[in-house]
C-alpha cells in the first residue's frame, strides 16, 4: 500500500463505474417506489432484458454497438408499456405484499425465459474496437470502455436532471410525487403520467442494463443476484427522490470498491453495514422526504 | 431461435428412447440398470448438460461392443444442484429400481451426501466430475474419473516455478475448491521456489472483480493465481482481467481449467489469449482419441455444440461402466465391479492415457498445461506442456489415519 494516491485514483475509477450502472438502473425503481408507491422488485429484468437485446443483436446480427443500445432501450420501454396496461395497472395502490408476490414471480419468469433462450451461461459484451484497451493516467491504466460508461452516465444524469426540472412533464411528476391527490386536482392526468414514469423508469434500467453489461454481466438471475443493490441505492437515496439515488449509489459504487480493495474478504460484508448505518440515522433515505 | 430450443429437446429425448429401446430389443437375457444422478437443473445445469451429453455420446456410440444378448437400462435423475435432493434420488435409485451401478455427480457437496449411501447399500459409484479431493475416502464403492482439485493447481504451482517466476499473488474465490485450488499452488509454487506476495479470498457472488484483480496487480507479482467456478463467474473474471491490462502489465495469469472451460471461449472474445491453465481436457488436444471424440460430438450434436472437460468426465465414466459389463457379460456383483474399477485402465481417452488407483480409487492421468492461443479466428487451449501420470497429490501428503 505504499502508493496511495494511485490506489485512490483506481477506487474512484471503479467505484464511479459501478455507482453509474447502479444508478442509471435504480432511479426508476425510486420513482415508481416514490411516485406510486409500487414496490417493483422486477425492475432488475427490464435492466436485463436491456442487456439481452443489445448483446443479441450485436453478437448474432452483426448490429453496431450505438443503434444496438437505442434498439434496446426502444424495445424495453415498449414492453413495459405493455407490461404496465396488462399487469402493474391492477396493483396500483394495492397490498405491498401482493406487489412484492407478483413482482418476484416476474423475476422467476424472467430467470426462466432467459435461460430458455439464451442459455444459462452468460452473455458475451464486445465492444467496439474504438472503446477498447486502455490509457494511463498518473501512471494508471484505465480501460477506455469504462471512462466512456462514466462519461455516458454524467450526461445522462444531467439531461435527466434538467428536464425534471425544466419540462412539462417533470413539473407534473414532482407534483404528483409530492401530493398525489392535489395534482389530480388541479387536471393532471396521472393514469398517463405513471404510464410515461414507469416507460422512462424502464427505458433508463435498460440503457443501464445494456451499457454495464460488462460490470453486471448479464445472466438469467441478474434481476435477482443485483436486486440487493438496486434495494440498497434506492432506500439508501430515498424513495421518489432523483438525487438521493445518485448519492447513494456513489456511496455504494465508491465504498464497496475501496472496501473490496482493502479489505477483499469482508468486502461485501461492510456494504451492508454501511446501509443499516445510514438507514438508522435517516429513516427515509438521504434524501427522501418526510 | 425457440425452435432450435424445441428441436435440441426434441433430439434429446428421441436419443434417450432410442437408448432404452434399442437396450430392451437386445436384452433377451440380461439388463444392466445404470443409475445416473446428475445436475439437470440449478446452477450447474450447464456443466450437467454437458457431462450428459459426453455419457449418452459414449454409451450410443459402443451399444454394439456390448456382448450379445446383454443390453443397458439408463436411469437418469436430477439432483437439482441440491445435496439433499441428490442424497434422495439416490436412494431411490438405489432402493426402488434397484440400479446396479451408480454414475454421475455434478457437486461436491451432492457427492458427498450421496456417499455414506453407497457403502451402506454396497453399490458402486463412479464420479464423473465432483472434484473434492477426500471424496472417495468416504466409501470403498466410490470411484473417480474426472479430477480433484488439488491435482491441477499443484503441478501448475510448480510449473509456474519452474519458468523462473518469483513472486505470486492468489485470488480464489471464497468457498472449499477454492481453498483447495489455492494450498495446492500455493504448496507447488513456494516447493519450487517461489514466493508469495499475497492471497486472497473474494466473496462468491459478487458482481465485478475490478478491485480485486486491481489489489493483485498492485502487488507487482510476476505471477496471477486465479480460481473462480466456471460459468459467469468465469467470464467476469476474464473480463477484469483483460480491462486492467494484466497482460501488458507483465504479470502471467495462471489458472485452473475450470476458468476457460472450451465450451465458454466463445463468449470470452479474445481475451483468453495468454492465459496459461493447468487442465485435464482441451478440444485443441492433439491425439488421435480425442479428433475421434470430437467428430462423433460433432454428428451428434451439431457444428455448434463444443464439448469440454465435464464431457469427457462423462465419457469416461460411461467407458468404465461399459468395461465392467464386458468383462463380466453384465453379470457382476458390487465388489466384483469395484475390483474392475481398481487399476482400471483407458489408454484412449480422449484426455490421454488415465487409470484408476487401486489404493485409493482416484484417478491418474496426465495434466496440461496449456495457454489460450487465437487460431484460425478462435481461442483454443493449446497445450504446452504434459505433466505425465498424476496422482490426487492431496491424498499422498495427508494418509488415511
Amino acid at each position: 500500500m505504499n502508493e496511495i494516491g494511485p490506489a485512490l485514483i483506481s477506487i474512484a475509477f471503479h467505484g464511479l463505474t459501478l455507482a453509474m450502472v447502479l444508478y442509471l438502473i435504480s432511479v426508476g425503481l425510486s420513482v415508481t417506489m416514490g411516485l406510486m408507491g409500487f414496490v417493483n422488485l422486477a425492475h432488475g429484468a427490464f435492466a436485463m432484458a436491456g442487456g439481452y437485446i443489445m448483446t443479441t443483436l450485436m453478437n448474432r446480427s452483426g448490429v453496431g454497438f450505438v443503434p444496438a443500445l437505442v434498439a434496446a432501450v426502444i424495445v424495453v420501454t415498449l414492453l413495459s408499456l405493455v407490461l404496465e396496461r396488462l399487469l402493474y395497472r391492477r396493483l396500483y395502490g394495492g397490498d405491498d405484499l401482493d406487489q412484492v408476490l407478483m413482482t418476484m414471480g416476474l423475476i422467476f419468469m424472467s430467470i426462466g425465459a432467459a435461460t430458455y433462450l439464451w442459455g444459462p451461461l452468460s452473455q458475451p459484451m464486445q465492444p467496439p474496437d474504438w472503446l477498447r484497451g486502455q490509457f494511463t493516467v498518473l501512471g494508471r491504466a484505465l480501460p477506455i470502455y469504462r471512462t466512456f460508461l462514466i462519461g455516458c452516465g454524467a450526461v445522462i444524469v444531467t439531461v435527466l436532471w434538467l428536464a425534471l426540472e425544466q419540462t412539462r412533464f417533470g413539473s407534473q411528476l414532482r407534483a404528483a410525487v409530492d401530493n398525489l391527490r392535489m395534482a389530480e386536482t388541479v387536471g393532471i392526468n396521472t393514469s398517463r403520467l405513471f404510464a410515461s414514469a414507469f416507460a422512462l423508469g424502464s427505458g433508463l434500467a435498460a440503457l443501464g442494463g445494456a451499457l454495464g453489461a460488462e460490470v453486471l454481466a448479464i445472466s438469467p438471475a441478474y434481476a435477482l443476484e443485483n436486486l440487493v443493490y438496486f434495494l440498497i441505492v434506492v432506500s439508501v437515496g430515498g424513495l421518489g427522490s432523483i438525487r438521493g439515488p445518485f448519492l447513494a449509489a456513489l456511496m455504494v459504487g465508491i465504498a464497496d470498491t475501496g472496501l473490496k480493495y482493502y479489505i477483499p474478504e469482508f468486502g461485501a460484508f461492510f456494504i451492508y453495514a454501511l446501509t443499516m448505518a445510514v438507514l438508522l440515522w435517516y429513516p427515509r433515505g438521504i434524501l427522501g422526504r418526510t | 431461435m425457440i425452435w432450435k430450443h424445441v428441436k435440441r429437446a426434441g433430439a434429446a429425448a428421441l436419443a434417450t428412447c432410442s437408448l432404452i429401446a434399442g437396450a430392451q430389443s437386445a436384452a433377451a437375457q440380461t439388463t444392466v440398470k445404470i443409475g445416473i444422478v446428475n445436475s439437470f437443473s440449478g446452477f450447474l445445469a450447464a456443466p450437467g448438460d454437458e457431462m450428459q451429453k459426453g455419457m449418452d455420446l459414449y454409451a450410443k456410440t459402443h451399444m454394439k461392443d456390448l456382448p450379445a444378448g446383454v443390453g443397458i437400462e439408463v436411469l437418469k435423475r436430477d439432483d437439482g444442484t441440491n445435496p439433499e435432493t441428490g442424497k434422495r434420488v439416490a436412494q431411490e435409485l438405489i432402493t426402488r429400481d434397484k440400479v446396479q451401478i451408480l454414475l454421475g455427480v455434478m457437486g461436491s457437496p451432492i457427492a458427498a451426501a450421496i456417499g455414506p449411501l453407497t457403502a451402506e447399500a454396497k453399490i458402486p459409484l463412479i464420479l464423473t466430475n465432483a472434484a473434492g479431493v477426500s471424496l472417495t475416502r468416504i466409501s470403498p464403492y466410490m470411484a473417480r474419473v474426472s479430477f480433484t482439485g488439488w491435482q491441477t493447481a499443484l503441478p501448475l504451482g510448480k510449473w509456474a516455478a519452474q519458468q523462473n517466476w518469483k513472486k505470486a499473488y492468489s485470488l480464489v474465490s471464497d468457498f472449499i475448491p477454492g481453498h483447495d485450488a489455492e494450498g495446492a499452488f500455493v504448496k507447488g509454487f513456494t516447493e519450487g521456489g517461489g514466493q508469495m506476495l499475497g492471497s486472497v479470498r473474494f466473496p462468491t457472488n459478487n458482481p465485478d472483480f475490478a478491485p480485486f484483480v486491481q489489489k493483485a496487480k498492485d502487488a507487482k507479482p510476476d505471477t496471477l493465481f486465479i480460481f473462480v467456478p466456471g460459468g459467469t463467474q468465469a467470464t467476469a473474471m476474464i473480463k477484469a482481467i483483460k480491462d486492467l491490462g494484466l497482460r501488458e502489465a507483465g504479470i502471467n495469469v495462471v489458472s485452473t481449467q475450470d476458468l476457460v472451460p472450451d465450451e465458454e471461449i466463445p463468449n470470452m472474445g479474445d481475451a483468453p489469449v495468454g492465459l496459461v491453465t493447468a487442465g485435464t481436457y482441451s478440444i485443441a488436444a492433439q491425439r488421435p482419441a480425442n479428433t475421434a471424440f470430437l467428430a462423433a460430438w460433432k454428428a451428434e450434436y451439431g457444428d455448434k455444440s463444443i464439448p469440454d472437460f465435464f464431457s469427457v468426465g462423462g465419457w469416461d465414466g460411461m467407458a468404465a461402466v461399459f468395461d465392467i459389463i464386458k468383462q463380466t457379460k453384465g453379470k457382476f456383483t458390487s465388489d466384483e465391479a469395484m475390483a474392475i474399477l481398481k487399476g482400471w485402465k483407458n489408454p484412449d481417452s480422449p484426455r490421454g492415457p488415465i487409470s484408476i488407483d487401486p489404493n485409493t480409487r482416484d484417478i491418474v492421468q496426465n495434466i496440461y498445461i496449456r495457454r489460450g492461443e487465437m487460431k484460425d479466428g478462435k481461442v483454443v487451449n493449446t497445450e504446452i506442456a504434459t505433466i505425465p501420470d498424476v496422482k490426487d497429490p492431496w491424498k499422498e501428503l495427508n494418509p488415511p489415519k
